[in-house]
């Protein structure tokens, strides 16, 4: 009895397992199957899971990749990619080092006011982003979303501080015997150990950044501007029903994800745990 | 920390040295945090319209009509939807992660699968969906295989469109409830399960008695983000409907506000009350969850 109790059970587990597995991929494999199509065939309709007649039919990711601006896309994203990365590593961990090893007046009004900023949803106040930017003289440059990306990440901050406080003071200290500033313990032997909270800020940051649609979006409405996210959308206006290279674009967009993810998964599950929950 | 002997000798210079670390982050929480959270209560009390040098202060009057406009407040019907929604993907998650803690055959295939879409572009997720929703589209071909459907307008129906927008969320997000409890299940000692074996306990109970509880501070941690998410639901409709109708968010609407109809204050005024709204639900989970602190 709790034979057949638990292969039943065992039997539900898979199905709802390759059921979810089939919500998850049909959406996508579609969009591949269409990305494949000429205009014809989907014309002459034989539904959206029929096959494509030429497997490697790659037309519709030639037009997609030229018309959609996707090299320029892609130089832009990765610029703003580095240098927020980049910024958001030093500036983050700066804080969190003068946070977490320094005495000084004012220092729960620092610690608050990060706190604060938290609990404040970005996207609340783009109304009034939008005036800073634009009184900045940034608004429409790359420089709009990169401070944008350094000034709202408290996030990363935190994951910082987390991990220093597992640093044992010591070793600060007998550096400071040693003679070394303040900033060369942070260079020298803070920034080389904070080494795996840096792999967590830089994957959450680098997912962050890549998909982000808003601020580009919002900031930087230049042609010349435009971000994958910014590009794959402005892309729909003029192709808007030919669905082949709608679609090739949109699979030209997800291939780096996937690709990142096939290599980077372990890091990837390991950051996000640590980087939402801490 | 106390001070050493070291920088008691050189307080001057030791004082200063913090700052100098912090001095490039706080401009920047000062200048992109602070600044526009200020500027915002101060137009949601004028009349400006974000492009003449002045403006007069009009005191409760967007408030008022924020309050008094059912239109303006119609908004939160969609954010309803995307509740439901949330809840929905954190009992799946729930599910998934628990199936998945236990043996189970490809369970890094699945793992993955599940997780995949979460990290997906929302412009590239918009388009999926705006195809697969088409009429005659992969979802009517699906419905038909099993001989139901027939001819909804999955995004032009306005009785179906916020359904249909709040489950792509689901789509998309599901991934990350399912690896974050997936991360916390797998960090209860394994010995509890077996010793809960011995006693006899069945999955059931497992789940019942050592995984639910030990879960309980990230099931509130995500039921909090869960519903500062849904207020502030904006890529998905936006990409795939304009946000227009019935599928106006919240977001949405306080956007089309400033940068399309220039009522600056009206649209500062909203984002303050959805900003006062979002504090008290996160006053109200930490008193719920007092033992948990909300970081992120």
């Amino acid at each position: 009895m709790t034979a057949v109790r638990a292969r039943v059970a065992s039997t539900l587990k898979y199905l709802s397992l390759i059921v979810a597995s089939v919500v998850v991929l049909l959406p996508l494999g579609v969009v591949l199957l269409t990305s494949l199509k000429t205009s014809d065939e989907l014309a002459t309709g034989s539904g959206p899971l029929s096959p494509p007649g030429d497997w490697l039919n790659f037309a519709n990711y030639v037009t997609a990749f030229e018309k959609g601006r996707m090299a320029e896309a892609a130089f832009n994203t990765f610029v703003i990619l580095i240098v927020s990365i980049v910024g958001t590593v030093f500036v983050g961990s700066a804080a969190a080092y003068a946070i977490d090893r320094f005495t000084f007046r004012f220092k729960g009004l620092v610690v608050g006011l990060f706190l604060l900023a938290t609990l404040v949803p970005s996207i609340t106040t783009q109304v009034t982003t939008f005036q800073v930017i634009d009184q900045l003289g940034l608004f429409n440059t790359r420089l709009a979303p990169i401070v944008l990306y350094l000034g709202t990440d408290i996030v990363a901050i935190y994951i910082f501080l987390q991990f220093m406080r597992s640093i044992p003071v010591s070793v600060d200290e007998a550096a400071k015997l040693d003679g070394a500033s303040a900033f060369a313990i942070y260079w020298k032997i803070i920034l080389p150990l904070l080494k795996p909270a840096i792999a967590t800020v830089v994957i959450v940051k680098g997912i962050a950044v890549y998909n982000d649609f808003y601020i580009p979006f919002l900031y930087m409405p230049d042609q010349g501007l435009g971000t994958i996210s910014t590009s794959l959308f402005r892309f729909k206006g003029p192709f808007g029903a030919h669905w082949e290279n709608i679609s090739a674009g949109t699979i030209l967009v997800i291939i780096p994800t996937l690709a990142v993810f096939l290599m980077l998964q372990r890091f990837i599950y390991n950051g996000l745990t640590q980087g939402s929950t801490k | 920390m106390t001070p050493t002997s070291s920088s008691l000798r050189r307080g001057g210079r030791q004082a200063l040295t913090p700052w100098m670390f912090l001095l490039v982050p706080l401009a920047l929480l000062v200048v992109f945090s602070y600044v526009p959270i200020i500027n915002m209560v101060v137009y949601s009390f004028t009349d400006w319209d974000g492009v003449s040098p002045d403006y007069t202060f009009t005191g409760m009057e967007n408030y008022v009509e924020i309050f008094t406009r059912p239109e303006l407040f119609k908004v939160f019907v969609a954010s309803a939807y995307y509740l439901g929604a949330a809840v929905v993907q954190i009992v799946l998650a729930l599910y998934f992660a628990t199936v998945l803690s236990f043996n189970t055959r490809f369970r890094n295939l699945f793992k993955g699968i599940l997780f995949f879409p979460y990290l997906i572009n929302g412009v590239a997720i918009g388009f999926v969906f705006l195809y697969f929703f088409q009429e005659g589209g992969t979802f009517d071909t699906v419905l038909g295989l099993f001989g139901l459907g027939g001819g909804q307008l999955w995004l032009g129906d306005p009785d179906l469109v916020n359904v249909s927008l709040s489950g792509v969320s689901v789509w998309r997000f599901l991934g990350l409830n399912f690896v974050l409890f997936l991360g916390a299940i797998q960090s209860i000692s394994p010995e509890l399960y077996e010793a809960a074996e011995l006693d006899g306990a069945g999955r059931w109970q497992q789940f019942r008695f050592i995984i639910a509880p030990s879960l309980r501070p990230l099931i509130g941690l995500t039921a909090i983000l869960a519903i500062s998410g849904c207020l502030s639901v904006f890529e998905i409709p936006y990409i795939m409907t304009g946000g227009a109708g019935a599928s106006e968010t919240f977001v949405i609407q306080t956007i089309k506000l400033a940068f399309r109809f220039d009522k600056t204050g009206l649209a500062s005024a909203a984002a303050v009350v959805l900003l006062v709204i979002i504090l008290l639900v996160a006053w109200l989970q930490r008193r719920a969850f007092p033992e948990e602190r909300v970081a992120s």
